[in-house]
Parts: C-alpha cells; sequence; structure tokens
C-alpha cells in the first residue's frame, strides 16, 4: 500500500489508486471583482527576478507572481496545496516523491511546460555556477553533494519519467521536502530563456506565473501584466501592478494618505505609526499580521561567562520584554520560546523565563558573578535596534551586567557573528524570519550544530548533539499520519534549547501595513505569511 | 596651454589610480564577507567557498586589485554581487536622473544665491542685508535631509504644489534640486556680497552712476559682470560637492540616480557598485576641478595657466 498526502477522507474514498488528487481549501472570493491596475511601493531596488537568487523583502512576493514551484500555499495561509504538481505520491520508506505535472500548462513564451523543465530547474539552483542563496535548502535531494561538489552536472536524485511525471529520490526521509518544494527557489523555469538571457535571466524572467514583466526601468519602476491563460482558474484578479522601487517608507505613506499608492510595501514607517493610528479613518485601514519571526539575543556559549548556563537563564530573567515591545510601539509579542506564535510546533504551554531582575542577580551569584561581569552586546545600526540595545543594556546594568553597545553595519554584526567574536548579539534586522512554515527551519542554521561553524548563522554557537538528532529523528517523519507526532518532537526541542538558555527570546514582530480604500480582499493576503509582504494574484480592487 | 592641459590629466589619472586603491583596499579590509551575503544563510561551507573561488576573492589584494585594473582597463566595472548584473549598466541607466538633479540644482543655487547676495550688497548693513545673511548661513549649515522632508512636507503634502518624490517631469525635480542646491546657495550669496560690494566702491561705477546712468542699469550691466566673476569658476568646484549631496537628496526624494545606488550598495557590501560609483563620483571631481581651472584664464586674463 502506498502512502499517499492527502486527507484521509479522500484517501478512504480512493481504493489503491496511483495518485491522489492534494486538497486545497482554498474559496475564492464571492465579492472579487476583475481588472484594474494598483501601485505598490518599495524602499529598495529590485536586485533580481530570477527565483533561483531573489532573496529580499522586495522580490520574493513579486518571482512568487512571476514563477510556480510544484507545490504553493493556501493564498493568506502556512498550509500547503499543490502547484504545478497536480498530485504526488510518497513511497513507504518517504524517500521517493513522484510528483504528476498538471497537463497544458505553458511558460509565459508560450511553451508547454513538461517534467524535463523540472528537472532542469532543481538541477539549476543547485548548480555551484547558479550561486544561488537558496542552494542549501536541497541538500536531502540525492545527488546534492556530488553536485555541489562539481562531480555531477546535475542532480541524480531528479528524473522525468514521461513528459508529466517527475520523480525526486531523497537521500534522507525529509518532512520539510514538499515545503522546499513551494520555496521560490523551487520555481519551474524554461531552459531557452535562461540560456538565451544569459546573464541576465533575472531581468528578463520566463515563468509560469499569473503576471508577466511587462516593463523595468532600472531604480524607478516594475510593471507586472496579467497572464491571461494562468493556469489557476479565475486569478489573477488584477490587470497590471505597478512597483515603484527607492521610495522612503515615510514618503510611501504620504503619497498613500495623498491617494497615489495603493499598498506601502515597506508597511508603515515605526515613526509615523502612532500618527496613523491615532486617525481612526487610518486605522481602519491598517491590517495587522503575526510573522514568522523571532527577535532575540544571542550569547556565545563557547565563552565565559556566557558557556555557564545559569548566567544566560539569568540575562534570561533580566530583559524586561514588555518595556521592550512598548519601545516598538507595541508592533510584536513578547517571546518565551524560538518558535513564533504562528508557527506549527509552538509550545502554547510552555512559559519560558518571566522577568524576575532578583531571581536573576541570585542566578549570576550562584554562578560566581555576584558582583556581575562586562560584556559586549552587538547590534545592527538602524532604528529600532540601538534603542533596543540600550533597553537590554539598562536591564542588564540593573542585575550588575555591564554590557557596551557595538552598533555596526549589519553586515559586520553577521561577520561578527559567524566568527563568534561577539559575546552576545540582539539580532534584529538580521534574523530570522522563516523560509517556510515548519519548524525545522528555525532550529538548523541558527540552533543546530551545522550553524555552529565559523560563519555559520549560530551565533550562540550552541551546538547539543542530542537535539540535532531529535531534530533529525522528528524530520524523518515524512509520513503525514505522523506530523503531530512530528511536531510535539519539535516543541519538545525548543523547550530543551530554553532549558539550556542559548538565546534569550524577546519578541515576534508584528507586521502592520496599509492598503488604499479602494482595496479588496481578505485582510490575510496582505500580511501573507508566506508571500512576503503581498499576495498580489488575490488582491482586487473595488472600483 | 597644450603642456598644461597634458600634465593635468596625468595627474588626473594618477588621483584616479589613488582612489581605486585607496576604496578597494577599504573594501578589502572591512569586517564583512561579501560572500556570505550572496550565499545566503542557508549555504554549507562548501557552496561559500565555491562561489568565493568563483569570484576570485580567495586571492591575495593584489591579485584581487591588479584584475581589478585590469578589468577597468578594458571599460569593465564589474558585476554586482547582488544585482548580478554588469555595474556600467546599473550606473549608466542611473547616470541621467543625477545629471538632470546636478543641473538643476546649479540653476537653483545660482538664481537664489546671485540674487540674495546683490540684494544683500545693495542693501548693506541694513536688516534685509542681516536677514538674508542669517539666512543663507542656515543655508550652509542645515542638514540637507532635514530640509529635504521640510520641503516635502510643506509643498508637497501641505501645499501640494508638487508631487511627493519621485522622477519624471519637471515638476517631480524642484524640490530636490532646490534641496540639492540651498547649500551652494548659502555660500554664492555670501560670496556675491562681498564681491558686489568690492565692485561697487570701484571707481568705474562711481564713473556710471556720475554720467547719470539709471541705477538697474549701472548694477546690471556694469557691477554683475564683474562680480559675477569669482562665482563661475566655482561651479565646477561645486560638482564635488553636490556628489556627496546627491546620495542624501536622491534616497529622500526616491530620485533614481546614483547617489540612491551607492546607498543601497553600501548597505549591503555590493563592492563593485560601490567602487563604480566611487570611481565615477572621482572622475566627476577632477573633471569638475580641471574645468573650473581651465575657465577662470578665460574670465580673468590676469590668471594664466602653466
Amino acid at each position: 500500500m502506498k502512502r499517499l498526502l492527502a486527507s484521509s477522507a479522500l484517501l478512504a474514498a480512493l481504493a489503491a489508486p496511483a495518485f491522489a488528487q492534494a486538497t486545497d481549501t482554498y474559496t475564492p472570493d464571492p465579492n472579487a471583482k476583475e481588472g484594474g491596475s494598483i501601485v505598490i511601493t518599495y524602499k529598495d531596488d529590485v536586485a533580481t527576478l530570477d527565483p533561483a537568487i531573489g532573496y529580499d523583502w522586495q522580490n520574493w512576493s513579486m518571482i512568487k507572481s512571476l514563477f510556480d514551484g510544484l507545490m504553493d500555499y493556501v493564498p493568506g495561509t502556512t498550509d500547503l496545496r499543490p502547484g504545478l504538481a497536480e498530485s504526488y505520491e510518497i513511497s513507504e520508506d518517504g524517500l521517493t516523491y513522484t510528483f504528476k505535472l498538471r497537463p497544458g500548462v505553458t511558460f509565459h513564451n508560450g511553451r508547454e511546460m513538461t517534467a524535463e523543465d523540472v528537472v532542469y530547474s532543481l538541477s539549476r539552483v543547485t548548480d555551484p555556477a547558479t550561486q544561488s542563496p537558496g542552494a542549501g535548502f536541497f541538500g536531502m535531494i540525492e545527488g546534492f553533494d556530488a553536485q555541489m561538489a562539481g562531480e555531477a552536472e546535475s542532480l541524480s536524485g531528479v528524473t522525468a519519467v514521461d513528459p508529466q511525471t517527475v520523480q525526486i529520490k531523497l537521500s534522507r526521509p525529509d518532512a520539510t521536502f514538499l515545503h522546499v518544494m513551494a520555496l521560490n527557489f523551487a520555481s519551474i523555469v524554461p531552459q531557452e530563456a535562461v540560456e538565451a538571457a544569459g546573464d541576465d535571466f533575472g531581468r528578463q524572467p520566463v515563468g509560469t506565473g499569473s503576471f508577466k514583466l511587462a516593463e523595468w526601468t532600472l531604480g524607478q519602476r516594475l510593471v507586472f501584466e496579467k497572464n491571461s491563460d494562468y493556469w489557476r482558474e479565475g486569478v489573477p484578479y488584477l490587470d497590471q501592478i505597478t512597483f515603484e522601487v527607492g521610495q522612503e517608507p515615510v514618503v510611501a505613506l504620504l503619497r498613500l494618505q495623498n491617494g497615489e499608492v495603493d499598498v506601502p510595501g515597506d508597511g508603515i514607517p515605526p515613526a509615523k505609526f502612532q500618527e496613523v493610528m491615532a486617525d481612526p479613518a487610518q486605522a481602519e485601514r491598517v491590517v495587522q499580521g503575526g510573522q514568522l519571526h523571532t527577535g532575540y539575543v544571542t550569547m556565545n556559549v563557547t565563552q565565559p561567562p556566557f558557556d555557564n548556563v545559569d548566567v544566560r537563564r539569568a540575562v534570561n530573567m533580566a530583559i524586561n520584554k514588555d518595556r521592550i515591545t512598548q519601545i516598538i510601539n507595541g508592533r510584536a509579542v513578547p517571546a518565551n520560546q524560538p518558535l513564533p506564535p504562528s508557527m506549527p510546533g509552538y509550545a502554547e504551554n510552555h512559559e519560558g523565563y518571566a522577568y524576575d531582575p532578583e531571581g536573576a542577580k541570585e542566578l549570576l551569584a550562584q554562578a560566581g558573578f555576584a558582583d556581575g561581569f562586562e560584556t559586549e552586546l552587538y547590534v545592527m545600526n538602524t532604528d529600532p535596534n540601538p534603542r533596543i540595545a540600550q533597553a537590554i543594556q539598562q536591564d542588564l546594568a540593573a542585575v550588575g551586567i555591564t554590557a557596551s553597545i557595538q552598533s555596526l553595519a549589519q553586515a559586520n554584526v553577521i561577520e561578527a557573528g559567524g566568527a563568534g567574536t561577539a559575546p552576545m548579539i540582539w539580532s534584529g534586522g538580521m534574523a530570522w524570519i522563516a523560509d517556510f512554515p515548519d519548524p525545522a527551519n528555525f532550529y538548523y542554521p541558527i540552533l543546530g550544530c551545522a550553524g555552529a561553524v565559523e560563519g555559520g548563522w549560530n551565533w550562540s554557537k550552541y551546538c547539543n548533539e542530542e537535539l540535532d538528532a531529535k531534530a533529525t529523528e522528528a524530520d524523518s517523519m515524512s509520513d503525514p499520519a505522523m506530523a503531530d507526532q512530528r511536531l510535539a518532537l519539535w516543541s519538545e526541542i525548543y523547550t530543551k534549547v530554553m532549558e539550556d538558555a542559548a538565546w534569550a527570546p524577546v519578541f515576534h514582530e508584528e507586521r502592520y501595513t496599509m492598503r488604499s480604500p479602494r482595496m479588496g480582499g481578505d485582510d490575510a493576503l496582505y500580511v501573507d505569511p508566506v508571500s512576503i509582504p503581498v499576495n498580489y494574484d488575490y488582491v482586487y480592487v473595488t472600483e | 596651454m597644450a603642456a598644461y592641459l597634458a600634465r593635468r590629466l596625468v595627474e588626473s589619472v594618477l588621483i584616479l589610480l589613488g582612489v581605486t586603491l585607496v576604496t578597494f583596499f577599504l573594501l578589502y579590509v572591512l569586517p564583512a564577507d561579501p560572500v556570505r551575503q550572496i550565499a545566503g544563510r542557508s549555504a554549507t561551507t562548501e557552496t561559500v567557498e565555491s562561489i568565493r573561488r568563483q569570484l576570485g576573492l580567495d586571492q591575495p589584494f593584489w591579485v584581487q586589485y591588479g584584475r581589478y585594473l585590469w578589468n577597468l582597463l578594458h571599460l569593465d566595472l564589474g558585476r554586482s554581487y547582488l544585482q548580478r548584473s554588469n555595474v556600467s549598466e546599473l550606473i549608466w541607466a542611473r547616470l541621467p536622473p543625477t545629471l538632470l538633479l546636478m543641473a538643476g540644482a546649479i540653476v537653483c543655487e545660482l538664481i537664489l544665491g546671485l540674487t540674495m547676495g546683490i540684494i544683500a550688497a545693495l542693501r548693506r548693513g541694513t536688516a534685509t542685508d542681516n536677514g538674508l545673511m542669517i539666512a543663507s548661513f542656515i543655508g550652509v549649515s542645515a542638514p540637507q535631509f532635514v530640509v529635504g522632508l521640510l520641503m516635502l512636507y510643506v509643498f508637497a503634502v501641505q501645499l501640494r504644489w508638487f508631487p511627493i518624490g519621485g522622477y519624471g517631469t519637471l515638476a517631480h525635480l524642484v524640490l530636490p534640486a532646490l534641496t540639492l542646491g540651498i547649500l551652494g546657495a548659502g555660500w554664492y550669496s555670501r560670496m556675491m556680497r562681498s564681491s558686489m560690494v568690492e565692485v561697487l566702491r570701484q571707481d568705474f561705477i562711481r564713473t556710471a552712476r556720475a554720467k547719470g546712468l539709471a541705477r538697474h542699469r549701472v548694477i546690471l550691466r556694469h557691477a554683475l559682470p564683474n562680480a559675477i566673476l569669482p562665482i563661475i569658476a566655482m561651479i565646477g568646484i561645486d560638482i564635488g560637492i553636490f556628489m556627496g549631496g546627491i546620495v542624501v537628496v536622491e534616497s529622500v526624494f526616491g530620485w533614481p540616480g546614483i547617489g540612491q545606488l551607492a546607498w543601497q550598495a553600501i548597505q549591503r557590501v555590493d563592492i563593485p557598485i560601490i567602487m563604480g560609483v566611487t570611481l565615477v563620483s572621482a572622475v566627476a571631481i577632477v573633471l569638475g576641478n580641471l574645468l573650473a581651472d581651465l575657465v577662470t584664464p578665460l574670465i580673468d586674463p590676469r590668471i594664466r595657466l602653466r
């Protein structure tokens, strides 16, 4: 009996089918109107629209609208649904995934997409010559190491069985694999267009997505036009989207108030937040949403005094998270664990370390630091991070820890964190927003042994082999029936991380953005947890 | 003259060479690894090293610098690490807006500065004079991002005379050009004032007055052309000052020029772009100064270039 990833009811209804139709719980918005065009602004340039390379705030959701992968998410949620794959099948051992492709899907250049395109696209993103920042996500696919080492031209694990069927073999069972297939990096691209564009595919993107690129004036604007041949029925609603880049968030907000902009892509600037919320007419159009984000303080566990777990616990107890949340106008919820509340696997009942400066002092005294100690707190130098660091500094001072603040450019903080030279780092502005909605994404690079290497993103250099083994165990549960068991194991892992106090989690940022009065569609689309920041395919204009 | 020009050109090339060396060195010793930025946070050590090799960033400093110069000799400014396209193309696309902004700023500073300077000189010692000189002092010292945001708020948001940032029409140009030009206007008004005061004291002005010419004719036809000479030579030098200002002004107004490009590149340690923009700015400054020196003897025959 082959195991199928589908709803159990559907599974029962089908007698030993070769493939099951995977579920898509999305119901179209009955009020949606077709047509119209909108204006979105961003501060920074769009670097590239090549799905193998783009990894920015602004191009992430643009790429989602230009391209598709085998898997996708239900709009506004973190629930997987099939994309270019119509259905899929997982082998008994969890090592072979067979995807049946949707027939009749065409690229923007008119050619029909086939299984060969999938093979090409996945091999392209993992080809060292592509220099993709997402290559590391595909490590579970068979042949990945050989390709990375330059011993193979393509991923041996990915094969086209027939023009409509792709088989992907994994070197280890991995429950996150379907999420990886929904990442931008796994988008399907046509080989001929990539090769014709040479180095410039990022400027001349050709995908299967709901929109196509119509115009790009460097440093000024991009115009997307509706792909009327899009394979999903009824979407997108909009005919055209104009992205204006190089617009400061404050200026973007002024223009929105003036009716010139529909959505400020960078959200409501902190400096204007209270003003906007104080005006009922504007506050009504503010959209708030959870974000798969955690802001935390790392403590380098390999060096004294943070090699002492009591010291790390004391730091956790010394930081007044409520006060820090107030510093950013309450645009966050205080954290007690690494995972954000909207992430599957979040431990609801976990209490973490309550604010208790007296208790912190006692712990420090026990650890032999009754008189405190001196240390350094690294922080990225853009607002509000230095202010947050100052609050942490004051909290630490209250328990006797003298922390001097090193306020540096982002790249310099990341470098110091990777090198392990920073005793403490406030992560704000640098990490960590999930790449995909699964607890595993918060572990390996930032808390696991793999990230605790020179240059890695595990700035605490915390490496607990036992937890690594548990993580591997959790992720080998790729059977959908074991999903709950797997999430419980992840909760346990993160609870243990908090016992070891590798971090002091501080808060989970909430996103606050705005829509112009004419913008329609569910609020969740404007703070989509996956299609960040806006799900362009499903929003519409009401006039 | 030809010998002078040849010598200046050789000097210019040496200066530019020095600029590339210093900038390249500073970026080389910067404690931030561009390869990590490219490779992303999910990258393995092998991926990082593979990218480092492909970009030649594993080579010693002199090899990297030598290769940069060699490419430069072939007019190749390299490829942006993060935008993955040719730096020359990126700069080229953004040069017209920057040149337009500078031209607008020169017009603004001349009109503002000269008018203020002339009026102050004519009303020397009065409250008008003092008021104008205080205004020019503020213009010189006010930070440009504050001036820019104030202008946006007053003239675009409140009064709605101009669009709120952006690029395209002449109306878009006014506020950023004014913001960029205000600093120079402050300088020019002070220079114009003292130059004008000087000229007004000269005998030929008294003669012109004495022969019964109307006051405005004396000022416009006799005093102004003489007083303006030292100002013109300054414009070339202004280009260098503008190069600093455009980074701020372009960011505030969403002006798609090379200042904005530079700012974004600096934040993300995109070294090829930082190098390219620095080099282009250095070329502009060197040329501006050269131009200023060449124009001076044309205006004032007493000065000779040797």
